[in-house]
């Protein structure tokens, strides 16, 4: 905490290393959401719950 | 009572009126629904519960470091660990609220008659924005005083310093953690109210056994 962070500088963008990661990590979140199907638990009498 | 059964001098009544348009916008089958339409089975509505649940301990963590003030956050070890569990949901609370809203924003979840929902989604957004903001320099430390310095040049430059004082402590402190969190609670309960009300826009091509 008492060190700055790393910067980026690619042409008039400028990023901290951090936030760089944190942003690629929700794109790799809202991805995977994308393409995970999403779970659909079964209902307690076993029939598929819709 | 119903509307068509009441008596001549109920007319008017502005309580009565009110419950008729509650029981009509939104019914408790609406509000409290047992069951959901398939589409809402999605990581999107995740995302948004997820921001709700990081709100919630914004605001628990919120109480508890303003009950005991910046001495205890900075000083002692439980003080810390409020504050870090204070800005480590706010973290969540931006990521999943950012996430929920590019997966709305991609569905056209304005759609349908949900223009308000979308909208007041978009200003708890921006004002959230508002309450990191007031947020960062409420921290009472070398890095909020970085922050509020280089901010008041660019609330002068818009004019807004004069009202919007960033080096005033007590001004932002009291904004963060009075004004602008009533603010946010209640646009997000409109936010889940409106959802509530109109229900979770349809996907943009439905699945043909769609229910």
């Amino acid at each position: 905490m008492d060190t700055p962070a790393t910067y980026i500088h690619v042409g008039f963008i400028v990023i901290s290393l951090p936030n760089l990661l944190l942003i690629a990590g929700m794109v790799v979140l809202f991805a995977l959401a994308l393409v995970l199907p999403f779970p659909h638990p079964g209902r307690s009498n076993g029939r598929r719950r819709r | 009572m119903s509307q068509d059964t009441m008596p001549q001098e109920d007319a008017g009544s502005w309580t009565l009126g009110l419950r008729n348009w509650l029981q009509r916008a939104l019914p408790l089958q609406n509000a409290l629904p047992h069951r959901q339409p398939y589409y809402v089975g999605s990581w999107v509505y995740v995302f948004g519960v997820i921001t709700i649940a990081a709100l919630v301990w914004v605001i628990v963590s919120g109480v508890v470091l303003a009950f005991f003030g910046p001495q205890w956050w900075h000083v002692s070890g439980v003080g810390r660990f409020f504050n870090s569990l204070h800005f480590w949901s706010v973290q969540l609370f931006f990521v999943f609220m950012v996430l929920h809203l590019w997966g709305q924003y991609f569905a056209a979840g304005w759609r349908d008659g949900r223009a308000a929902t979308w909208m007041i989604g978009a200003v708890i957004f921006l004002v959230s924005i508002l309450a990191a903001f007031t947020g960062y320099l409420a921290q009472q430390n070398f890095d909020a005083q970085w922050i509020g310095v280089n901010a008041k040049d660019a609330m002068n430059s818009v004019g807004a310093g004069s009202f919007f004082n960033v080096l005033n402590f007590g001004q932002m402190y009291g904004l963060h953690v009075m004004l602008i969190p009533v603010a946010v609670t209640i646009l997000v309960v409109w936010h889940i109210v409106a959802v509530r009300m109109r229900g979770v826009v349809k996907p943009i091509a439905p699945k043909k056994e769609a229910r």
